[in-house]
């Protein structure tokens, strides 16, 4: 007999899968597995149930401290983070590095030290240089969650676009489902991250842009399809928008960044457009019922027509709404989890 | 380990038939009641209780579930974070009479941590509370309406209730607990 309370709460035979989280950080998803995804999609559910309540705030993480701290400008991730931290009774900080030390010339080792001597348990890092959050776990005592590095990582994005995905296309089932994401790969954390999740879905995946802006994509793509990393799905990679978006049940466009320009990867914003922009001619090949993602903040007119960006395929609104309930459900996850071995529990098996 | 039965099959459906008359003759009939099981056993056992008072009274009541997780106070406590299994509350609580059910009262925490969840759906007439078991051990000032059956144990006990909707099988046991559980959540 060695797990005495599994005896006393029963094998679950009613369907609830025995997934736990291990992490005590979430940089990426290329190291969560299928099972814990799944637990954050059951458990971000019982978040968005928790939003639809009269009072949207449950006291799970009371007197827990989430700081914030966005080295890049935000709007959306940063009132997401905040938002969903608030609704759990979390004591939220915000440092945003115009008004700090930063701009002084402090390092981010140094401000990391500082915010956890001032009291930080769960930091969430947003951060131009990739990686920056593998060093801030390396210092930081207590959960780092990844709110965007570089070109590296945006994983609750990624959760947050699956866990749309998955209320919109019928069954809620991605496998086999086509997803094409439209845009500047090369430089776009959320292509990358949705890489992780959505392969790991089953899904039936195409990147889509200029080939200036794929670049290393294919090779990404040919050493999974060719089974150097086994476990993982193949996804396409193409500069061809009608064979990308041919019969697609998700199009997902990336935001046209206008320094691109200056760095010779992209001749004009109209030959964009002109080539690969999401407007209503091009969404005809998609599948009738196809939805429309955007990560925000779109370029209306650029990478997306306004027409398609706020048709009924939209669901880029959803996006928003359900990014508080992944990362209610993200802090509450991370801040359950511990390093030590087992701490015994008040009312577990009793 | 040693598992010792304390309640039958029979003894259950007959502790929860009385339970059921109990909550009707305090509140002088089914006005204004509803039956609100915590999760995951007391779920089916206000089920049950819910349909014994259909039985006696020809009133169908009615019947919520209760999830507690997002109000425990012992975050920081257990190893791995309890699984959420959903809260269901198909009725308009202000008002209304709530009997709480859960299968095991034992510290009063979870009951605290219910109360709160309650709350925060509207405000309830009052709250009651029913259990299969009562083992003592108390440690807020928290008693039960309505008890199946009243188990003395030492800390070192594991009550553990089955019902035939989760478990297949209905039965109370009482276990020691050789060592502490390693991984398992403290779930119910």
């Amino acid at each position: 007999m060695t797990t005495v309370a599994s005896a006393a709460t029963g094998v679950p035979a009613t369907g609830i899968p025995a997934a736990a989280w291990h992490h005590r950080h979430l940089i990426d998803l290329d190291v969560v597995t299928w099972p814990e995804i799944e637990l954050i999609m059951r458990t971000t559910e019982e978040m968005k149930h928790v939003l639809a309540r009269p009072i949207r705030k449950v006291p799970a993480l009371n007197g827990r401290r989430v700081t914030t701290l966005f080295y890049e400008a935000s709007t959306r991730t940063r009132v997401s983070f905040e938002t969903a931290a608030r609704n759990l009774s979390a004591d939220v900080v915000s440092v945003s590095t115009a008004t700090s030390s930063v701009t002084k010339g402090e390092s981010l080792v140094d401000t990391i030290r500082t915010l956890e001597a001032l009291g930080a348990e769960i930091l969430v890092l947003r951060h131009s240089v990739s990686g920056a959050p593998y060093l801030a776990a390396e210092i930081f005592g207590g959960h780092v969650l990844n709110g965007g590095d570089g070109w590296h990582a945006h994983p609750t994005q990624a959760l947050l676009d699956l866990y749309t995905m998955r209320e919109h296309i019928p069954g809620g089932d991605l496998h086999g489902r086509k997803v094409a994401i439209v845009g500047d790969i090369l430089h776009s954390r959320v292509a990358r991250s949705n890489i992780w999740s959505l392969t790991a879905a089953g899904a039936d995946l195409w990147l889509c842009g200029p080939a200036t802006l794929l670049r290393g994509m294919d090779r990404w793509a040919g050493a999974w399809a060719g089974g150097a990393i086994p476990g993982h799905g193949r996804f396409n990679v193409t500069s061809d928008i009608d064979a990308a978006l041919r019969d697609a049940d998700v199009v997902m466009g990336l935001r046209i960044q206008r320094e691109r320009m200056s760095s010779g990867l992209l001749p004009s914003l109209r030959e964009y457009s002109a080539r690969f922009q999401l407007n209503a001619e091009r969404m005809s090949l998609a599948k009738p019922d196809a939805i429309v993602m955007h990560p925000g903040p779109m370029n209306e007119g650029v990478e997306i027509a306004p027409d398609v960006a706020t048709s009924g395929r939209s669901v880029i609104t959803d996006q928003v709404t359900n990014g508080v309930a992944v990362r209610m459900a993200l802090l509450y996850l991370l801040a359950g989890s511990h390093d030590a071995a087992y701490e015994p529990a008040h009312e577990g098996a009793r | 380990m040693t598992d010792r039965q304390i309640m039958t099959g029979d003894e259950i459906r007959r502790a929860i038939v009385r339970i059921s008359h109990e909550i009707v003759e305090k509140q002088a009939g089914t006005q204004g009641l509803a039956i609100v099981g915590i999760q995951r056993r007391g779920v089916p056992l206000a089920t049950r209780i819910a349909g014994a008072i259909e039985e006696h009274e020809g009133v169908r009541l009615p019947v919520g579930a209760l999830d507690i997780t997002f109000y425990r106070d012992d975050l920081s406590l257990v190893a791995q974070q309890p699984i959420v299994k959903g809260t269901d509350l198909p009725f308009d609580l202000n008002g209304a009479t709530i009997v709480l059910v859960d299968d095991v009262l034992y510290t009063g925490r979870t009951i605290r941590a219910a109360m709160d969840a309650l709350i925060d759906f509207g405000r309830p007439r009052a709250i009651r509370l029913a259990v299969l078991i009562d083992r003592g051990h108390r440690e807020l000032p928290i008693r039960a309406d309505h008890v199946g059956k009243n188990v003395p144990t030492s800390r070192e006990e594991i009550v553990q209730v089955h019902v035939a909707e989760i478990d297949g099988l209905d039965e109370v046991s009482i276990a020691r607990r050789l060592r502490a559980p390693e991984t398992a959540p403290a779930a119910d």
